[in-house]
This record gives C-alpha cells, structure tokens and sequence, in this order.
C-alpha cells in the first residue's frame, strides 16, 4: 500500500476514534458512578444529531451550535431524573431495563417525529474546508476532531482531579453509601455526571455526523455499544482509557475498511471485546474490583 | 381461608385444557372466517416460548441477554434454507443460485428445528462462555452486538448463495395443521418448566439472589450461567424456526433489536421470574399489537382530524407502556409468582369481598 493512501486512512481512522472516545467518556462516567450501562447514551447521541438539523434551520451555525450542546445536556439530565433516579434502591436489572426503556422510546419517538428516513445533516461550510497536505487530503473537520478530543479530555481531567465537583465525583464512584453518608449530595454529582457525558456526545455527534452527512433514527444504536465496547477496552471507570479505547476502535476499524472487509468491521469491535474480556478483563487502565458481600 | 382440595385442581385443570383443545378445534373448524385470529394466537404460542426462555434466563439467574433476535435469526434461517421444498428453490434463489452443498439438503421440519435450536445455542455458546466467565455485565451488550452483527451477516454479500443476501427467502411451507405451533410451543414451555424446578433451576435462582453466596455454598457460577444461557439460547433459536414457517417469508429485516426489545417487555409486562407471567405477557402483548393499530392510522372525528394519530404513534405507546411498567409497576402482572387455581380463587374472593364491602358504604353516603 502506497505510504500516502496509508496516512489517508490513519487520518480517517483517527477521527472517527475521537468522536468514538468523546461518546466513551460518557458511558465510563456514569458506568462508574452508577454501574449501570447507559443503553440511552447512543439515542442521546442519535438526538442530538436531531437538534443540530432543527438548529441551524433557524440559526446560523456559532449560534446553533451552543443550542444543540445545551438541549443535548437538558436531554441527558431530564432522563436521569425520569428514567433512573426514581430506581435508585431497586435492583440492577430494574434500571438497566428502564435504560434499554428509554433507548426504546427515544428511537421510536424519533421514527414517529422525524420518519424513518434518513435526513441530511447540515454541513458547517467551516468545517467542511478541505485542507492539503502534501499528497493528503482532509476536510477541517476530520484534522480538528482529534485535537477537539484531546482538549477535551484534558480539560475534563483536570477538573475530575482538581475541581470540588470531580472530587466528589471520584468518591462516589469509589464506594456510593459512604459518600454519601460524607455529605456528598449524590443526586447533584449524578447530574452532573450526566450533564457531562450528554455535552461530550452533543460534540462527537456534530464531528461525526458531518463527516456521515445523514441522521436516521437509528444512527446512535450501533456507534452507541461500540463506544461501550471502546470504554471496556481501556478499563470501564477510566476517562483515558475511555479515549484509548475510543482511538483503537476508530483506526480498526478504519483499517478494516480499507482492506476491503468492510461487512465485518462491524462485527470486529465484539470480536475484540470477548478478546479483550480473555485477556485482560479489566481494561487496559482498569482498576481490578473484587465483589463485596 | 378455604383451600381447594386436589381433586377439584385437578379437574379444573383438565377442564381447562379441554376448553382449549375445544377452541382450537372449533377455530380450526372454521379456519376462513378466523383466520386472523388464529395467526395472532400462533403468533403469541411463537412469543411465548421465547419471552420464556428469556425469563429463564433475566428472571430466574438474573442473566441480561439482549441477542433474542440474533439467535432466532439463526434458527428462522435454518430452518428456512433446510424445510423449503427442493423444486421451489430456484424460483427462490432465483439471482445467485443456492450452495451446492445446500441444494438437496432438506430436513422434516421438526428436525430443521431442532438443529436450529442446537445452531443458535452453539453459537450462543461461543459468545456466551467467554464472556460469563468474567462479568455478565457485559453480557448484555456482547449479545446486542451480536444480533446486530447476525443481521448484517446475513445480508452480506458473501453469503448469498446461503441466505440468499438482502433478499429473503420465501415459499417455506406451513405448519400440517393448526395444532402444531401449539404442540411445539406446549412441550418447549414444559421442558423449561422442569428444568426451572429442578435442582439446577433452584441454583439458578440461588445465584440471581446472591451470586457470592451462591458460589459459597458449593455452586459453580460459570457451570451454571453458561448452561442457562446456552438452553436459553436453544429454545430461542426454536421459536426463531417457528417463526419463519409461521411468516413463510423472512429477511434480515425481521430481526432488529426491537424483536428483542418487544420480547423484553412481554417478560418484563407479565413478571420477571414468572413463567406463566410470560406466557400471558405474550398473548396479550400480540393482541394488543393488533388491536392498537388504529394508533398508527389518522383519526379523524366529526370532521376533525386528532392530530397524534399517525405512522409510528403505536410504538411510541408501547415504550412508554415499557417505560410505565419499569417505573410504578415493577412486578409487573404476575410478579414472580406463578398462576395457581388457589391464586385465581383468592384473588376472585378478594375482589368479590371488596365489592361487597363498597356497595353498602355507597349506600350510606346516599343516605347522608
């Protein structure tokens, strides 16, 4: 393979490993906080690609932009506070059910709203500008998403470890009662987490529909498990590892692409999960938990 | 309170069975006229299995498997490419020819079943077993992946001469008679019934209630999980059988996650942990499917047309029916208890009592 057409696909598949890592973060988050696999997060993604159509029908895209991250955090924050607090005390199944539930109505509400035909995704002329380089070629967007993600994590990190709310944060996930026998209002710090995770993947969803051009009712399901998948891989809990995972996905299955195996790029994220729960369970930045009783 | 003797259980269960053996002969009778009926009893017999085999597993173990539709994938194709007739294939396969292997293939439709069955727990198997070993967590999205995968397997390319790609296959033959969905689904259900009340179905409870304990107490947890799921995913793969010769014609379609996810709420709407729960979940889910279409139709009264009344309105109904049951009313309609003639009849002395109790307070507040 031609080295130029080998750095094409690298930047290709780094791309879509940041948008994959931005939706990770979210679904490692409220994994280690609530230990519930947020089946809703991918619909949450699929919507706001959603708002962002109706968004910029109105507005020009500087102003469209902060709406969409806004109404996606309201999104992610209203169905914590619908669909999962209420089962605060019930058992796991009941609320990893409520989230399968939601994820449910979300796609059917979509079918019902917008049909089920695909939709063209606005196109940011800004983003879309092709830049050279050399015998590459690239929009901005596929150059920015990378660096987006980077800043973000780091951001995102540096408040997890610094700031009050992170720390609070921490302790919850580390052991929930006794935090919140500290005085930790659980309830704000679950918010909040949510809060994060829907503005994570308001962002990933305006880098990767842009690139995907269209939005269909379905279009969180699929990128939503393998993102789980991708924050299993870097080790559930872990905000790097998350992202780790996010960039592995991303170039694998890029590369898979372009091997020509594309009907099996699909199946490849599973395929590497059941690996990667053989080899090393906990991730690759996971802490080993054992049960208590 | 009165408890009913054994003798009189026993005969109304056996007047019970002949009520049914009766309906379905007088349906059967009358085949023309009921014929919409009949496909939406064969339908729920169908649902039924599955939305059991799937509370064997989330209600009894506290397994969570989302790959239902995945591995009746599996079995619908099965038996579809084994039962249909020889001569009929080329009219099917009519774009890229069937497999040379598979074109004289051709199995009695119970056999095909059965290896649809032994195919998806096979396939179940491989899934299942590394991932059970770990966290079962993950179990849940392992097999979600799955049945998304399954279905684009099934569509690729690659496999046309097999699945005969994105265009389905057709013409699978009909059940002999109308009698023998429910036979079918009749003797799975009974098979499931004794394994959950066997020795192995009381470790499985043991390990949904507490899996640390469990394992304390001398159960080997993956010997277990790995057993129930892989039954669980043999009799899915039935009813997936059952399911292509009950629609005669199947594509990858059939077979999203929301096949999955309508099995989810029969189990979740009838008890998790409850296998007649199930069985009643199923047929009033199916019929409800069919008698809720008018949702998905424009409305119109006196001239007026509702406004919320369109394509897709039916399922949004259903998932916040899903949503409603998980949140207020977690038991669901059975709870996880099962249905037993002393059941029916506390519950009819209790609502007779209550109405009895009401009347007169009514008629003391006319007094007043």
């Amino acid at each position: 393979m031609d080295i130029s057409v080998f750095l094409q696909h690298c930047l290709t598949g780094i791309s879509l490993g940041g948008a994959y890592a931005l939706i990770a973060i979210g679904y490692t988050m409220v994994y280690g906080i609530l230990r519930l696999i947020n089946f809703a997060h991918g619909d949450i993604f699929m919507m706001a690609g959603y708002f962002m159509i109706f968004a910029i029908a109105s507005f020009p895209w500087y102003i469209a932009i902060p709406i969409v991250l806004i109404a996606t955090i309201i999104l992610g924050v209203l169905i914590e506070r619908v669909a999962y607090k209420p089962l605060r005390n019930a058992p796991r199944m009941s609320i990893m059910i409520s989230a399968i539930g939601v994820s449910y109505l979300l796609q059917n509400l979509a079918t019902y709203l917008f049909t089920a035909l695909p939709r063209g995704y606005p196109t940011i002329p800004l983003l879309k500008k092709i830049f050279e380089i050399g015998p590459l070629s690239a929009s901005l967007v596929t150059l920015i998403t990378p660096v987006i993600t980077l800043v973000l994590v780091y951001v995102l990190i540096l408040l997890i470890n610094h700031s009050k709310a992170g720390m609070a944060m921490r302790a919850v996930s580390k052991d929930f009662e006794t935090a919140q026998l500290m005085g930790i209002r659980i309830n704000q710090i679950i918010s909040i987490t949510f809060a994060v995770g829907s503005l994570l993947a308001a962002v990933g969803s305006i880098l990767y529909f842009t690139d995907r051009m269209t939005v269909f009712p379905f279009s969180g399901a699929l990128p939503g498990l393998k993102c789980f998948v991708a924050a299993v891989l870097g080790g559930i809990g872990s905000i790097p590892g998350a992202m780790l995972g996010g960039f592995v996905l991303g170039l694998g299955e890029t590369a898979l692409v372009a091997m020509g195996y594309s009907t099996f790029s699909d199946a490849f994220t599973f395929v590497l999960l059941i690996l990667m729960l053989l080899i090393k369970p906990t991730g690759l930045f996971g802490e080993k938990v054992t049960d208590k009783v | 309170m009165m408890k009913m003797n054994k003798r009189t259980k026993l005969i109304l269960t056996i007047a019970l069975a002949v009520a049914v053996m009766l309906l379905l002969a007088y349906l059967d009778a009358n085949r023309a006229q009921y014929s919409y009926g009949i496909a939406i009893l064969q339908r729920s017999a169908i649902y039924a299995i599955v939305a059991v085999a799937m509370n064997m597993l989330t209600g009894f173990t506290g397994l969570f498997s989302l790959g239902q539709a995945g591995f009746m994938a599996i079995g619908a194709y099965t038996v579809a490419i084994l039962t249909i007739p020889v001569e009929d294939r080329p009219s099917v396969y009519y774009i890229n020819g069937i497999a040379d292997a598979l074109a004289n293939a051709s199995l009695p439709l119970w056999a095909a079943l059965i290896l649809g069955g032994l195919l998806a727990a096979f396939v179940g198997g491989l899934i299942g077993i590394p991932v059970l070993r770990l966290k079962s967590d993950y179990l849940a999205i392992a097999t979600l992946g799955f049945s998304e995968i399954i279905r684009a397997v099934i569509a690729a390319p690659q496999l046309d001469r097999i699945t005969n790609g994105s265009y389905g296959l057709k013409s699978i033959p009909n059940f002999g008679s109308i009698y023998d969905v429910f036979i079918i689904a009749f003797l799975c259900i009974l098979v499931m019934i004794l394994i959950i009340n066997s020795s192995y179905g009381r470790a499985f409870k043991a390990i949904r209630e507490d899996e640390v304990a469990a394992e304390a107490m001398g159960i080997n947890l993956f010997k277990h999980k790995g057993m129930v799921f892989i039954i669980s995913c043999f009799f899915t793969g039935v009813s997936g059988g059952l399911l292509a010769v009950f629609m005669r014609s199947i594509d990858s379609k059939t077979f999203q996650v929301m096949l999955t996810y309508d099995i989810l709420l029969i189990v979740v709407l009838g008890g998790l942990g409850s296998i007649t729960g199930s069985i009643i979940g199923s047929f009033l889910i199916t019929a409800a499917r069919e008698w809720l279409r008018f949702f998905d139709n424009p409305l119109i009264i006196a001239g007026f047309q509702i406004p919320l009344f369109r394509s897709g309105f039916r399922m949004v109904i259903f998932s916040l029916v899903l949503m409603a049951i998980v949140l207020y009313y977690r038991k669901g309609i059975m709870g996880s208890k099962e249905f037993s003639w002393d059941g029916l009849y506390r519950f009819i002395h209790r609502l007779l009592s209550r109405v009895r109790r009401k009347t007169p307070g009514k008629e003391a507040n006319h007094h007043e």
